[in-house]
């Protein structure tokens, strides 16, 4: 009875002790990114690696699911003659939902398990020490920029994401199921409310942001030295990071209703 | 008996007492040594006798359980962020496999330190960093990845970048290893090169004999959590098995079997 009790302790005092070091890593990247040198060269360089090269699967993926959802919605719909609101539909599912964790998920899978990775193999590598060696701070130098990077580019990328998966439902319910263009646009227009349902959506975004780039360095950034450590820091990212956007996503809709 | 600060000016860097244990294997026991300013001093052993933890504990990248480890009359591991950042600026370390941060080119690798820490312009930074690659004999080496650099020619790379603040005390981690002879050979003289010109305090671990009895002045050998140090010609009289082992496997004899009592 003795050894399951004493083994749950040492997994809830492990868990705790994990996010009190977490929480001091945060704390550390915090301090390094409000640091006067803001690094601009460095953290473009970031923003190209999350957001311009996840430009093809962002926009591809937008197409794909706003041109599935105004298929199913269209037949749907029509069950009860209300086909007209496809727009709508479209729209608001995308806006509030689907817009911000698809694309918290795409990024995760794409670019933040690459974040992992880089820093871990850093880390692997002697960089990370090569570079407290030369009295610089990699959370500054290295991991602040990353971060910074994620939580900017994570709402841009989900913009793009929903204007993409509107332009697909627009393409399979107008040219493809002859739905009317002008009431497309028009259904969509009146029922997405500007500081209700693009702040929610924004909001969303910019907390995943924050949670997957804290995930990707943090894993990275504490990963055993070992390719074996490189690999967990990457599957371990990609597992966290996913299943915390969708906590985070009930979490925000219950507590706010967006 | 010597003084207190008498000994802490000769040796350079102390060890003292230090005991440090990592993943439930001891690897010092009250490890003690000193390091004399301006000499090299290579740091043999087995592999896992832990050379590079030592180097690492002398620049404070590791902290011992327990002991002391001063620089230059400091305690490095009782240091906080910001004294151990200024202390380490008086520190070169060229890693094992020179840790060259291989999303820079080497020129911009060199350059790092200087633009973290001085106000040079960016004419000058390139024109030391030329300087400094020249020295090393990469003068063409600036515009390429480390990805494409042989294993010298990044440990060089990463010695010119180790060099470029003006360190007084330099570490080396196997500088060495998995190089040719004559690589070896290239390395080992820019080393000697460097401390008789700059007099630098140069700590070496490695585990390449030849080498290490032609360019050191000092021999601190690990064994068993603890060091046993003296002059490189006075090794072969060591009466310590580990040293005895070790030079019979460099000359090809038969050793004990590990866990052996000999």
């Amino acid at each position: 009875m003795r050894r399951p009790i004493e083994r749950l302790g040492l997994r809830v005092l492990g868990s705790v002790s994990e996010l009190g070091r977490m929480g001091v890593f945060v704390g550390g990247v915090v301090r390094a990114g409000v640091l006067p040198r803001y690094r601009v060269r460095r953290f473009i360089e970031e923003l190209y690696d999350v957001g311009v090269l996840s430009l093809a699967i962002i926009c591809l993926s937008g197409l794909t699911v706003g041109a599935v959802l105004a298929l199913q919605g269209y037949y749907n719909l029509a069950r009860f003659g209300a086909e007209g609101s496809l727009g709508a539909v479209v729209g608001l599912v995308l806006v509030r939902e689907l817009g911000p964790v698809l694309t918290a998920l795409l990024v995760t899978g794409r670019a933040a398990s690459a974040m992992a990775a880089q820093i871990a193999t850093m880390v692997t590598t002697e960089q990370l020490d090569g570079l407290r060696m030369m009295s610089v701070d990699p959370l500054d130098f290295v991991v602040a920029p990353k971060a910074k990077a994620m939580v900017v580019a994570m709402p841009l990328l989900n913009a793009l994401f929903i204007v993409f998966a509107i332009f697909g439902g627009y393409l399979v319910g107008v040219s493809y199921l002859g739905l009317d263009g002008g009431q497309y646009w028009s259904s969509l227009e009146s029922a997405i409310v500007f500081g209700q349902d693009i702040a929610g959506s924004v909001l969303k975004s910019v907390v995943f942001g924050t949670l997957v780039a804290i995930i990707a360095t943090y894993r990275g950034y504490t990963a055993e030295p070992t390719a074996a450590g490189v690999s967990a820091a990457t599957t371990g990212t990609v597992v966290t990071a996913s299943v915390a956007v969708l906590v985070f996503d009930y979490a925000i809709t219950a507590l706010w209703g967006v | 008996m010597a003084d207190r600060a008498e000994v802490l000016d000769e040796f350079r860097i102390a060890v003292d007492g230090v005991h440090l244990s990592r993943a439930g294997r001891r690897v010092f026991q009250g490890l003690s040594c000193g390091f004399v300013r301006g000499q090299i001093t290579v740091i043999l052993g087995e592999s896992g006798a832990g050379k590079s933890t030592l180097l690492r504990l002398i620049g404070g990248l590791t902290r011992p359980d327990s002991g002391a480890v001063r620089v230059a009359g400091q305690d490095v591991a009782a240091l906080g962020h910001a004294d151990l950042y200024r202390m380490r600026d008086r520190i070169g370390m060229l890693f094992q496999y020179g840790a060259l941060l291989d999303s820079m080119t080497v020129a911009d690798n060199v350059a790092l330190p200087l633009r973290e820490h001085s106000d040079r312009s960016e004419t000058e930074i390139a024109t030391e960093v030329a300087r400094r690659l020249d020295s090393v004999g990469l003068p063409d080496a600036g515009p390429l990845y480390p990805r494409e650099l042989s294993g010298g020619m990044s440990r060089r790379a990463a010695l010119a970048r180790a060099l470029v603040t003006e360190p007084e005390i330099v570490l080396c981690d196997e500088p060495f290893s998995g190089l040719d002879p004559l690589n070896v050979r290239r390395i080992e003289r820019l080393l000697v090169d460097l401390n008789q010109r700059l007099g630098l305090t140069m700590l070496v671990a490695s585990h390449h004999l030849a080498s290490s009895m032609r360019m050191a002045h000092r021999i601190v050998f690990l064994t068993e959590g603890r060091a046993v140090s003296g002059e490189p010609d006075r090794l072969a009289d060591s009466s310590e098995r580990a040293i005895v082992d070790f030079l019979a496997a460099e000359r090809g004899d038969e050793v004990p079997a590990e866990g052996s009592t000999g």
